[in-house]
């Protein structure tokens, strides 16, 4: 078995959007970076399912700082496709598909269902269609089965159960399992696994980011409350209690 | 033409609403079980301007699909468009982008409740020959435990504040008291203190109940993302300066070991 997980570095944004002078990025100076929690599942799934485990990440390169961390919790290997630019979901998955043309076939690709920032909801559905490959998405169960697999998604109040042929092209969600924290050692093994670092060209941007607006909402004034019986009024003004 | 993909949603109600300011409507559905890569190649097939559908589930992955079909690029959750210009959603809606969209036909889908529902008129159905690819084999009916977070009419929700899986009985017992649902932040389901299917956020469900209260959540953007469908949010925290006061219409700025029980005992208490 193997299986390719693909990443994406976001910041880690805490209680308010702030943006650079110029509208184009997050401010993220006093910002941490993880990635989303859908692809955390991807990571955990892909170590529980077993086999070589490969990560693969279009970013930075700071963006190792995120291969790390999923090779603490089990991948075997990292990719690093090194940029300085942004790129549009299409050339994202172009570089990913032309990165899988260069490695030996994997059994399981695997994706988030949307990345945390720019949710395109889109990479890996495109990235099965370069390769022919047939993609489910949006799921919160897989079992690997003899040369297939079968998922299951929710669909508000019910589950729709898919099946696929392997090798196949999966998008997950959070929920899928609970992924472990890394430990010590698993930290102290992630430093020496390999890591490959190509630079990709950036193809023509099909889907241009002009600049990045907070919406309004933001900083409302709440009413203070001084206790539970004038909680209870408001529940009750609300027509809730 | 633009035509729009709908299903017997709310949600395609909306798009249809958004779509018909961009020109003449052609809206399509499809029979038998779903099959998205055969539905998106329907899809693909029909001359159009423009191809659109809400940004739901299906809707997202239909337009994928017909993306990395025809090779154009798609703009997933728009809540506007002028011309080549989109303003689209990120991070679960707490940040807006606004980018130029290539490309011919253009293919989006519409951001859930940012625009008003429209009547949905005539409808044709697709026909989308089986090509082999993953379909839905069968559904399966979960046993409903319970009110549905997702809908709601109040939602009653802890944090990294209620510090323990035992602790939160304080929330359900008011969650019972008010026939609410039970919800929490991630620290919560990280910690495995309960299942992720009561996650409130991004990645989690997100909410449209009449009342949402947050006890011990700070109000990160990734959880408010969740929590902003409802239309009024009290929130129990001991800071004073927690951000989700700055979501919030009500505050108790206290330890909620002690509200949360003491609003039960006063419910309890005024019903006698
Ligand atoms: C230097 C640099 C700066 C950037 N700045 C920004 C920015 O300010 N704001 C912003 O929103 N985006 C930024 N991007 C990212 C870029 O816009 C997206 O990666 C691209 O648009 C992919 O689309 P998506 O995020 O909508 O993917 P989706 O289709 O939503 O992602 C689905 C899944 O595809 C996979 N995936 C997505 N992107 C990558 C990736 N890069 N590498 C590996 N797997 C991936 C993940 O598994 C993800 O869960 C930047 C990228 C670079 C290299
Ligand atoms: C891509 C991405 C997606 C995410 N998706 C989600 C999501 O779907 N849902 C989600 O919730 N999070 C999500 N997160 C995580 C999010 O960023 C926060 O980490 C999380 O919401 C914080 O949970 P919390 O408010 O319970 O904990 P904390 O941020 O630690 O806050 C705890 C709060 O409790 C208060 N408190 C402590 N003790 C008490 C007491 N006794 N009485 C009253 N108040 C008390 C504190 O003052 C503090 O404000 C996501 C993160 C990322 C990066």
């Amino acid at each position: 078995m193997r299986t390719l997980v693909c990443v994406k570095r976001v910041p880690m944004t805490g209680g308010k959007m702030v943006l650079t002078a110029d509208g184009q990025a997050l401010e993220t100076k006093h910002l941490g970076f993880t990635i989303s929690p859908h692809e955390e599942c991807a990571v955990e799934e892909a170590v529980r399912i077993g086999g070589e485990v490969v990560v693969l990440t279009l970013g930075p390169a700071e963006a190792e700082e995120q291969l790390r961390d999923c090779m603490a919790i089990g991948a075997d290997r990292g990719i690093l496709l090194k940029t300085s630019e942004e790129w549009d979901a299409q050339s994202t998955a172009g570089a990913i598909v032309d990165a899988i043309r260069g490695e030996e076939a994997f059994d399981l690709i695997l994706f988030g269902n949307e990345s945390a920032d720019a949710a395109g909801f889109q990479v890996g559905i495109r990235v099965a269609h370069a390769l022919g490959l047939p993609v489910v998405t949006g799921l919160k169960k897989i079992e690997v089965g003899e040369g297939r697999v079968r998922c299951e998604r929710d669909v508000g109040g019910a589950r729709d159960v898919y099946e696929a042929p392997l090798p196949a092209v999966l998008t997950v969600l959070e929920g899928l399992n609970l992924p472990r924290y890394p430990s010590v050692p698993g930290r102290l093994r992630a430093k020496s696994k390999p890591l490959a670092v190509v630079e990709p060209a950036r193809p023509e941007q099909k889907l241009e980011k002009l600049r990045l607006v907070v919406p309004e909402g933001q900083g409302k004034q709440a009413e203070v409350l001084e206790d539970a019986a004038q909680v209870v009024a408001v529940m009750q003004s609300l027509g809730v209690a | 033409m633009i035509l729009v993909y709908v299903d017997s949603d709310e949600l395609s109600a909306q798009a249809v609403g958004f779509a018909r300011t961009l020109g003449d409507l052609h809206a399509v559905t499809f029979a038998g079980p779903y099959q998205p890569t055969a539905w998106a190649k329907a899809l693909a097939a029909q001359d159009a301007d423009a191809i659109v559908a809400a940004g739901s589930d299906r809707g997202n992955e239909l337009l994928a699909h017909v993306g990395a079909i025809l090779d154009q690029p798609f703009a997933a959750n728009v809540i506007a468009i002028d011309g080549d210009m989109v303003t689209r959603v990120r991070w679960g809606g707490s940040l807006l982008e606004e980018a130029r969209l290539h490309g011919a036909p253009k293919l989006l889908t519409v951001a859930p409740h940012t625009q008003p529902a429209a009547e949905i008129g005539d409808v044709e159905t697709l026909d989308a020959p089986d090509d082999g690819s993953p379909k839905v084999l069968e559904r399966v009916e979960e046993s409903s435990g319970g009110v549905s977070l997702r809908d709601a009419k109040v939602v009653v929700s802890g944090g990294r504040g209620v510090g323990s899986a035992e602790g939160f009985a304080i929330i359900e017992e008011l969650a019972g008291l008010l026939g609410a649902a039970v919800g929490c932040s991630r620290v919560v389901t990280s910690a495995g203190w309960r299942p992720h299917a009561d996650q409130v956020g991004q990645t989690g469900t997100k909410i449209s109940a009449d009342l949402y209260v947050a006890c011990g959540i700070s109000g990160a953007t990734q959880h408010i993302a969740g929590a902003k469908g409802a239309k009024k949010i009290l929130a129990i925290n001991t800071d004073p300066e927690a951000p989700i006061f700055a979501s919030a219409d009500y505050a108790v700025i206290g330890d909620l070991h002690e509200v949360v029980p003491a609003i039960s005992a006063e419910l309890k208490r005024v019903r006698g």
